[in-house]
């Protein structure tokens, strides 16, 4: 019997020219208030969905890709009785699970059919393309790099991988970036995560262990604007469905476990024209104020549930307090030393959650530091 | 299901032009090992040319957490066994943002007697006979030893073969091989005297590089029996009672060693290390003192004496240079769980530097 991996993996460019297009899209359950919905929600608060569909041929640009349309009523999106919502295509990622020509389509921004094609409350997109579109933001040219951490829990039980069912391992200590079977949980679904988003065209900058174990982390960048969101979506899509394959479960939460352990953050890496050039350091402490004076507005929109790891200990700030130093991992912003010794860089944010929608934090650390005036 | 595997095993080579570059450094205990990666555009094959990185301090023990970068700098590049393609494992050693070494970068001061004249002069060559021990997930007891008892006494298992005699050689076999893919002058492997113990050689190798080898072979050894759900320990003596220890008997020439007449040059370098025994016991291993016990082929701590094809004493001079009137040495004295870099730096200071 042909195995099915023969099947999966049929390369299908000698027999047609056509291409499989998984159109992909996502939404904040806890944005919409419906109780029911508590039933997906594991806590994380990200709820990615795709499906798949045959195009006629090779597309590289998403303009030229069809608009589609899904069941929103069937994701809490929309009510049974006007239940479209239509897919915007943004942006194309070669899919390294169908490989050949075959596609990935994110993130794809969602707008009801009526009245006007408006976007829909969880299009954090929309809002976002609007304040990196503005002239003042463009001439700045922001960049981004993101820190994303993430858990891999161990299916059914929800417990962390490697982990013994029902206790705890040795405490944090030879974790962070740790070698050996009693130390690194799950480095396969690492590996692979990285490899398929290259792959795929997605700036995967590097990945490390973290300091809890079976905690990880990936960083995207540094990409310009919009881009951002679209790839760390894209790279949270493809690292959902590698543990699927890996029978293992991806949670997002900023604390998944209480007690001595760390939180996961996707502490946010930031700099524009301005601080990037000579004296560029002046740029980043007035950048830094800004941001100080806006912190309750920031902390909102950071992530929820930050509240339990923003505590001040492991490694983080209090989330009532906004602080910022050099090669200070225990504040709010951090500045790294190169930075401070070149006289101009980069500041990293290091408040966001991993649960955070990146359109929400890189627009809006543009928005603060660009266009806002105290 | 696509699998995992076809996704781990992708060559992007086709792709992109981008390379994954895994950055290693030794931890705060001075012998547990860290890694992470990035993304570079390649290929590169000189560490010069590798941009310098840097790592949280404060979550290894070596800053605190409110000055907690330390600076990585690439030092040896060698191919990565697991990613393979051009992507590469970069051994690195740490320094502070003002450019001191740490106190745990024991290289930086290896570099320096290997930087000596007279030490390049003299081409040290070193073999490093790196011993390890197999141990259980989860238990800790050695790997094919019955849960909660013991073995059969040595004798059957050095070089054995065979399901109740060599426990673990797949995870060996592929360690030799990724290693030799890697770049890494392995010599040679073999099965230990105590089951579920085993052992690699690196060399011949010159100065720094020796212990630039042996680290990285211990950090592709670890992602491997991590792979293979085993741990490895470099403890000097794992199991108390009538079990060997771990050693990394360090073998040892000069250029006047390997000339005709070399058996002198030997002789006095013995002499000078025998003049300097405590403090290099010191140096050559935590725990040493379990396993040089004066039995299981060691020779007590407290006494340097060496001999010809002697594996009781702290210096074993081969039948084979006492023949040819020149060769090499080999000093048996530092544990398994040893750092190359301080032992090969001491025994070329000692022996071509230093003055008695």
């Amino acid at each position: 019997m042909a195995l099915l991996n023969n099947l999966v993996n049929l390369h299908l460019g000698d027999s047609t020219e056509k291409i499989i297009a998984e159109y992909i899209w996502y939404w904040s359950p806890n944005l919409l208030f419906l109780p029911f919905l508590s039933l997906w929600d594991r806590g994380s608060g990200v709820d990615m969905r795709s499906k798949a569909r045959t195009l006629p041929g090779s597309v590289s640009d998403p303009k030229e890709l069809p608009k589609w349309n899904y069941d929103g009523s069937s994701t809490g999106q929309a009510p049974g009785e006007n239940s479209e919502v239509i897919l915007h295509p943004e942006a194309i990622f070669k899919d390294p699970f169908r490989r050949g020509s075959n596609i990935l389509v994110s993130f794809c921004h969602l707008r009801c059919i009526h009245p006007a094609g408006e976007p829909i409350p969880t299009n954090k997109r929309f809002s976002a393309e609007k304040i990196f579109s503005h002239p003042n933001v463009i001439a700045e040219e922001p960049w981004f790099g993101i820190e994303q951490e993430y858990t891999l829990l161990q299916r059914d039980v929800h417990w962390p991988l490697g982990w013994p069912i029902g206790g705890f391992p040795r405490p944090q200590g030879p974790y962070y970036c740790g070698v050996g079977a009693d130390k690194a949980f799950g480095r396969d679904i690492v590996d692979s995560h990285y490899k398929a988003c290259l792959y795929a065209g997605i700036s995967v900058s590097g990945v490390n262990g973290e300091v809890m174990p079976g905690q990880w982390e990936f960083q995207v960048g540094p990409a310009v604007g919009i881009s951002a969101g679209d790839q760390i979506w894209a790279a949270r899509y493809i690292l959902e469905r590698i543990t699927e394959i890996a029978g293992v479960l991806v949670s997002f939460d900023p604390k998944p476990i209480q007690g001595d352990w760390n939180g996961a953050g996707a502490h946010t890496n930031y700099s524009t024209k301005s601080t990037r050039r000579n004296g560029g350091m002046d740029e980043i402490k007035r950048a830094i104020e800004k941001l100080g004076l806006r912190h309750r507005e920031h902390i909102t929109a950071y992530g929820d549930g930050n509240e339990r790891r923003l505590t001040g200990r492991h490694e983080t700030a209090d989330i009532h307090t906004f602080s910022w130093g050099i090669a200070d991992r225990g504040a709010s912003i951090r500045v790294g030393r190169e930075t401070e010794m070149a006289g101009n860089g980069y500041l990293e944010d290091r408040r966001p959650a991993s649960n955070m929608d990146p359109y929400m934090v890189t627009s809006m650390i543009a928005e603060t530091t660009i266009l806002w005036k105290p | 299901m696509a699998l995992l595997t076809d996704l781990i095993n992708l060559d992007l080579s086709d792709t992109t032009e981008k390379i994954i570059a895994e950055y290693i450094w030794i931890g705060g205990s001075g012998l547990d090992m860290r890694s992470k990666a990035r993304t570079i555009t390649g290929p590169v094959d000189d560490p010069s040319k590798l941009p310098k990185w840097n790592y949280d301090g404060s979550s290894t023990g070596q800053a605190p957490g409110e000055d907690s970068e330390v600076i990585l700098y690439p030092q040896a590049i060698y191919k990565d066994p697991f990613r393979r393609g051009n992507n590469i494992l970069v051994m690195c050693d740490c320094y502070t943002p003002a450019g001191e070494p740490i106190p745990t970068n024991k290289r930086f001061n290896a570099a320096k007697v290997f930087s000596n004249p007279d030490v390049i002069a003299e081409v040290p060559w070193y073999g490093i006979e790196q011993e390890y021990t197999l141990l259980q997930k989860d238990i800790g007891w050695p790997l094919g030893w019955p849960v909660g008892g013991f073995p059969g006494p040595q004798g059957p298992y050095y070089c054995g073969t065979g399901a109740d005699k060599a426990f673990g050689r797949d995870i060996v076999d592929a360690h030799y091989k990724a290693c030799l893919y890697a770049g890494i002058n392995i010599s040679g492997i073999n099965g230990e005297v105590m089951p579920g113990q085993w052992e690699f050689q690196v060399g011949p190798v010159v100065g720094i590089s020796a212990g630039d080898q042996v680290w990285v072979a211990r950090y592709i050894l670890e992602r491997i029996t991590e792979i293979a759900g085993v741990v490895v320990s470099f403890d000097p003596k794992p199991i108390k009672g009538d079990w060997n220890g771990a050693g990394a008997h360090t073998n040892y020439s000069t250029e006047s060693m390997r000339r005709d007449g070399g058996y002198e040059i030997i002789k006095k370098a013995i002499e000078k290390l025998g003049l300097r025994h405590k403090e290099h016991i010191a140096a050559y291993g935590e725990g040493n003192e379990r396993r040089l016990t004066g039995r299981h082929e060691t020779a007590d701590i407290n006494t340097f004496l060496w001999g010809v094809a002697n594996r009781g004493a702290s210096i074993r001079v081969g039948r084979e240079t006492e023949q040819n009137g020149k060769g090499y040495f080999e000093d048996r004295r530092p544990a398994s769980n040893m750092d190359p870099y301080i032992v090969t730096s001491m025994i070329a200071e000692t022996t071509i530097l230093w003055k008695p």
